[in-house]
């Protein structure tokens, strides 16, 4: 036997299986009351068994681990088997243990003997198993079988950890964290409408849930989809990868739905059949449910690709093909007339494979005018119901069928929304001088966010080269930092050319769901490997859930020796995939965090410093980014015009300047809360990794978080607001492992600055204090985007005000410098920043610190960082610089000549680096309460 | 059928012509005051009918004229026809409304899927409706309302209509017309220019565009037939000399200028005067 077994250790036969269940079943009937028992423990064996099924390269582990399982019961009947296993297939404990799993085995093949893929997905378990023809040994097999099914489940939670600490190494997002988390199960509806289910760790972030429903699917090209959660006003959402899921769905509801998020507009441009295969489905579904308005015609068309794809070629002898097609729903309201339109259309079809016939209903569906638009119902400023479509090419307006207007993304300036008004700024057209800007009312705040991310994220992964990192934490700012986070459809082409494995097999699984409309079994696996279902001959296996049919073990099994090949495949490529993804996201966002150089805005700073920022509209410059930069400056002189407090808050960073703003902090914190409800994009930008010019609005979570901080940590604020900034930034320093170099002696430079503080060249930190400053500037405090605490404690009298700025600043409120500011009393505020969520974003920085250095005099300190990193990752080579410098001084230095001259000379070094961003802290202490 | 959604654009089999009547000389709608000889007018409408048929080697539909209907000739208006759905318009002047019942006729003789325009409310004349082979604009003009745009997208659900407003002329294909798959010519007025920006910026796809001086010139029939190939029938050197030039630049179409003297007097354009389409040998 055991010879036996080992010639058939890798082809282990479903069917033997499966009909082993059966038998076992009528032989162990008299167990069934134990088994009862048992049976909610059989229950949650099955969902073990459907996550594990599909990643069999887990099972060896399973298994070994099963083998120190403990038997914790023995029923006598069981015996003789066990013992025979235990002495001839040399896995005592395995077997001992199958006996107490078996029983839950048999509740299970009863519940659901046609769910005939679950033993057929286990099939790895039993690879190793000894394989009997007697029926005894099918038992055992069985038994083996569920030992190791048992075992995954039990194993599950262990098996969920320790994907995700793989995950953590795999992936410096850091999907999850270790240990010690609450397991939560989700329901994933798929494509094809079934269920997959799984674990994962309760903190875990959306990415995590969505790379594991991609490895489920073994899909490569996964950019293109993404998960929705229904929130509790039954909207569907995007889950965003990057936060945790707990913090977003929020019912407690772990219920998803995997669908397309950007549809590509030419899916013949995609790399994979499966891909293609998934859209197809989503696409299905887009036309059945009416999403997708099409005609008549059209409707029968697409209909005759599906048929082709899922049954093969027509056939006259098969059973009449209108007994089922009307179990197919093709269109909202299908009638005879079009079911026989599709039979007929079938017909001609003959010889096209499944991926061919996919092909071609891809290749009409994208020529519909509905393709890939995403409607959201709004009103327009007259209060007339209008949808608004995002799409690929940019935003559509359409009342009732009719496109009333369009606007491309290259036209579109800023996207933004405050309540429940969504706004769009339109670039000028040839003729006119004046941007202007298009007003939406949505239905509520909620409403409003919901385009507003949509539109971002359509724009990034459509429009830009890579994405946009978010904003960085910003001090007192609110509003939303969201971007989108995954990679654009550049990227993904990119990523795709790179895809190297056999086209994977995969199950047409909606050939599921016309199994399940005839016979009722919601389970069934129908594995129609390519090969049968392009030959059309076997469409049958498709439509019956009978898994004993011969053929179809046959497929079984290729099916899943090959898509172990595909999994071992897939994990290597998914692995370089992720950590390319997050060596180059994470480069990116620390970099960004440290401020990065972006060329044009130095150039944009130096208009300013030149012109009035109010004439500097357009400022010809060398790329397009600088241009949008140019045009967001208006923007955001516009905002700070508005004088409404709230507003203000909201542009608060890299908008307004020092004294300008300080002044106005006092009224806008009072409205704060409102401001929250609003966050801009600018869309404009090519290419360029943006910096952090764009006020949103914090995740409202969030939000009221910061609200309640801000409003207690405000309301000290008064009079010496100008006292001191802290710098924001400094968590990327700290990361960086930045080397304090060179100290400059500030330049006098004949002051008068137009703005409180002009200068900038990348990061500077001026900060000037007449007590002991707190190490605030770039050392110790952490910010970390979205999920900033801040804390107040009082001791010390020195009131901290954070000013920062950053090149989009502009406003002409010069006359308040911050020095002007009256030094009246000492408060003292500290303020820290927390990172709630460390995000993971230090480890495997692939980066490579070139230089650093650290030059300092007395009164002045001035710390220059560089830090450049070059990472080749997947064929791309990037090579960023960035500096940060740090000037730190003790006494009453001009911070706006230190910044000047530290610009200047950084500027004479790297001609086209640019400044993003300007932080001054500064603290100031009174005499009098002093002593 | 394989060819799929939105191939063969201007592939047609068929035209649906009507007489002229003798009222139309004293009748029918016009912009302008203007004498209309009907014997000039049916001597161009023959030369246009035999241009179709016999040229072009298209099965034509005559319709009879109808005394009662003046402007009965124009039959463009009456229907719009994408694919095997045919649209029957509800003109915008009261005056036509009886045109379309001849015209539902002979479309439901073709076999065609044929859709009425019920709504009282609703106005729309074909003329009104530029078809580019990708997506339809629907002029908002004195004949044509909002509501009748929408009847016009929820049958060709295929298709994005877009609605364009017509300041001038009487029709959107008073001013332009299709000159081959993703050509727009189009008249150099500034109600035109401003049109056909409208036109591109509604639209995902490109246009080129081929601008002539004439507006009126612009109305062309664009076709491309199996044996023929890109095939254009405008205006003739005689009506509009410096546009009839820039017909000339289209290198790969058979050009066939056809008079229309007397027709546009009556504010009627090539176009106007037939509904053609494309009727194919499985249907």
């Amino acid at each position: 036997m055991t010879t036996e077994a080992g010639s058939e250790t890798e082809v282990k036969e479903n069917a033997e299986e499966k009909s082993a269940a059966r038998l076992d079943q009528s032989k162990k009937a008299t167990e069934k009351t134990q088994e009862v028992v048992e049976e909610g423990e059989a229950e949650k064996e099955k969902e073990g068994k459907g996550i594990t099924r599909y990643l069999p390269t887990w099972f060896k582990k399973q298994k070994s681990q099963s083998q120190t399982s403990p038997t914790k019961e023995d029923p006598p009947t069981e015996e003789p088997v066990s013992k025979v296993n235990q002495e001839e297939a040399h896995v005592p404990e395995v077997n001992g243990h199958a006996e107490e799993v078996e029983e839950k085995e048999q509740v299970k093949e009863k519940e659901s003997e046609s769910h005939s893929n679950a033993s057929a997905d286990t099939e790895p378990a039993g690879e190793e198993k000894v394989e009997e023809s007697a029926q005894k040994s099918l038992e055992s097999t069985e038994e083996t079988q569920e030992v190791a099914e048992k075992e995954e489940d039990k194993k599950e939670v262990e098996k969920d950890r320790r994907q995700g600490q793989t995950s953590i190494f795999q992936s410096p997002l850091r999907l999850v964290r270790k240990n010690k988390m609450k397991l939560v199960v989700c329901h994933v509806t798929l494509l094809d409408g079934s269920d997959f289910t799984c674990e994962v760790e309760k903190r875990a972030k959306g990415l995590f849930l969505f790379f594991k429903v991609c490895e489920h699917l073994n899909l490569l090209e996964k950019d293109y989809f993404g998960l929705t959660y229904k929130d509790h006003h039954e909207q569907k959402c995007w889950l965003d990868p990057t936060k945790e899921i707990k913090r977003q769905i929020r019912s407690n509801n772990w219920q998803f739905a995997f669908n397309v998020k950007f549809y590509p507009p030419d899916p013949s441009l995609l790399s994979e059949d499966i891909t293609r295969y998934l859209l197809c489905l989503q696409l299905r579904e887009d036309v059945a449910s009416g999403r997708l308005p099409c005609s008549f015609v059209t409707h029968a068309l697409l209909g005759s690709y599906t048929l082709q794809a899922e049954i093969g070629d027509y056939e006259p002898d098969q059973p009449r093909p209108l007994d089922y097609i009307n179990q197919l729903t093709f269109a909202p309201n299908q009638s005879k007339e079009m079911e026989e339109k599709i039979l007929e259309l079938h017909k001609s079809h003959k010889g096209m494979t499944p991926a061919q016939a996919d092909c071609q209903f891809l290749e009409n569906a994208k020529k519909l005018s509905m393709y890939g638009v995403d409607l959201h119902h709004a009103k327009d400023c007259e209060g007339v119901d209008i949808m608004l479509g995002v799409c690929a090419n940019g935003l559509l307006v359409y009342k009732d069928r009719l496109r009333i207007n369009r606007f491309a993304w290259p036209k579109i300036l800023k996207i933004s929304y405050k309540r429940n008004n969504f706004y769009i700024k339109i670039r000028p057209g040839e003729t006119e001088q004046f941007e202007s800007t298009v007003g939406f009312k949505l239905q509520n705040h909620r409403s409003a966010k919901r385009l507003w991310k949509v539109c971002v994220e359509n724009h990034s992964f459509f429009r830009l080269n890579a994405p946009e990192q978010p904003p960085k934490a910003r001090f007192l700012t609110l509003g939303s930092k969201f971007r989108y986070s995954g990679r654009t459809q550049n990227q993904t082409r990119m990523a795709s050319t790179l895809i190297d494995r056999p086209a994977p097999a995969f199950e047409r699984t909606s050939s599921k769901r016309i199994s399940r409309s005839l016979d009722g079994a919601p389970m069934i696996s129908i594995t129609d490997t390519s090969r049968e279902a392009e030959n059309g001959h076997e469409p049958h296996l498709e439509l019956h859930s009978d898994s004993k049919s011969p053929g179809r073990v046959r497929g079984d099994n290729i099916y899943v020796r090959h898509s172990k090949l595909m999994l071992e495949d897939h994990d290597k490529t998914q692995d370089e995939v992720l950590k390319h993804q997050a060596s180059v996201s994470e480069l990116k966002r620390s970099f960004m965090e440290a401020s990065p150089p972006s060329p044009p805005q130095l150039n944009l700073w130096e208009k300013h410093l030149t012109s009035s920022p109010a004439t500097a509209t357009r400022v010809q410059q060398q790329t397009v980014t600088t241009e949008v930069e140019i045009e967001e400056t208006v923007v955001v002189q516009e905002i700070s015009k508005a004088a409404k407090p709230a507003e203000e808050l909201q542009t608060w960073e890299g908008q307004v300047q020092g004294g300008a703003r300080l002044e106005k902090k006092r009224e806008s914190i009072s409205s704060e809360s409102e401001s929250d409800e609003e966050a801009e994009y600018h869309p404009n930008v090519s290419l360029s990794i943006r910096h952090a010019q764009i006020p949103e609005e914090k995740e409202e979570e969030e939000e009221e978080q910061e609200r309640k901080e801000l409003s207690a940590s405000s309301s000290p604020v008064e009079v010496n607001q100008a006292a001191a900034a802290v710098e924001d930034e400094g968590k990327d320093c700290a990361e960086e492992e930045k080397k304090e170099v060179g100290a400059e002696e500030p330049m006098k430079t004949p002051d008068k600055a137009p703005n409180g503080m002009t200068p900038h060249e990348e990061v500077m930190c001026v900060t000037t204090e007449e007590e002991e400053l707190p190490k605030v500037n770039g050392e110790d405090s952490v910010v970390e985007a979205r999920s900033q605490v801040i804390c107040c404690s009082e001791p010390p009298v020195v009131k901290t005000e954070m000013v920062t700025i950053s090149d989009t600043f502009a406003a002409q409120k010069s006359e308040i410098a911050t020095k002007e500011v009256p030094i009246v009393h000492t408060e003292t505020k500290t303020i820290t920043y927390e990172a709630a969520q460390l995000d993971g974003s230090g480890d495997g920085e692939p980066g490579v610190l070139m230089t650093a250095q650290t030059i300092t005099s007395e009164s002045l300190c001035t710390t220059t960082t560089t830090h450049i990193t070059k990472t080749l990752k997947g064929g791309l080579s990037e090579t960023r610089i960035e500096k940060r410098i740090v000037i730190t001084g003790d006494c009453d230095i001009d911070h706006d000549q230190a910044l000047a001259q530290a610009i200047k000379e950084a500027k004479e070094q790297h001609p086209d680096m640019s400044v993003t961003r300007v932080v001054v802290h500064k603290e100031t202490e009174l005499a009098e309460e002093d002593d | 059928m394989a060819a799929g959604l939105m191939a063969g654009f201007g592939h047609y089999t068929h035209a649906i012509v009507r007489g002229i009547p003798a009222s139309l000389a004293s009748e029918a709608l016009r912009s302008i005051q203007a004498e209309v000889d009907v014997t000039k007018a049916r001597r161009e409408h023959d030369a246009y009918v035999h241009a179709l048929r016999t040229t072009l080697g298209l099965q034509v539909v005559e319709l009879p004229a109808d005394e009662t209907m003046p402007d009965c000739v124009f039959v463009e208006d009456a229907a719009v026809v994408c694919g095997d759905t045919a649209l029957i318009t509800r003109p915008g002047a009261e005056s036509r409304r009886r045109e379309t019942e001849a015209m539902k006729a002979a479309l439901k003789e073709l076999n065609l899927n044929v859709v009425e325009m019920t709504d009282e409310s609703a106005t729309l004349d074909g003329g009104d409706v530029l078809f580019t082979g990708r997506e339809f604009f629907v002029g908002l003009s004195k004949r044509t309302n909002q509501r009748g745009a929408e009847i016009l997208a929820d049958a060709f659900k295929d298709y994005a209509v877009s609605t364009v407003p017509v300041m001038e002329g009487l029709h959107l294909k008073s001013f332009c017309s299709m000159g081959g798959p993703g050509l727009i010519i189009i008249g150099s007025s500034e109600p035109a220019q401003k049109a056909l920006k409208i036109m591109q910026q509604m639209s995902d796809h490109r246009y080129d565009k081929l601008t002539v001086p004439d507006d009126l010139a612009a109305n062309c029939i664009y076709m491309n037939l199996s044996n023929k190939g890109h095939v254009l029938l405008h205006c003739t050197p005689e009506e509009f000399p410096e546009s009839a030039k820039m017909f000339e630049k289209l290198k790969d179409h058979m050009l066939i200028p056809l008079s229309n003297m007397e027709k546009v007097k009556v504010d009627g354009a090539l176009t106007c005067c037939s509904v053609l389409l494309n009727k194919k040998a499985d249907n």
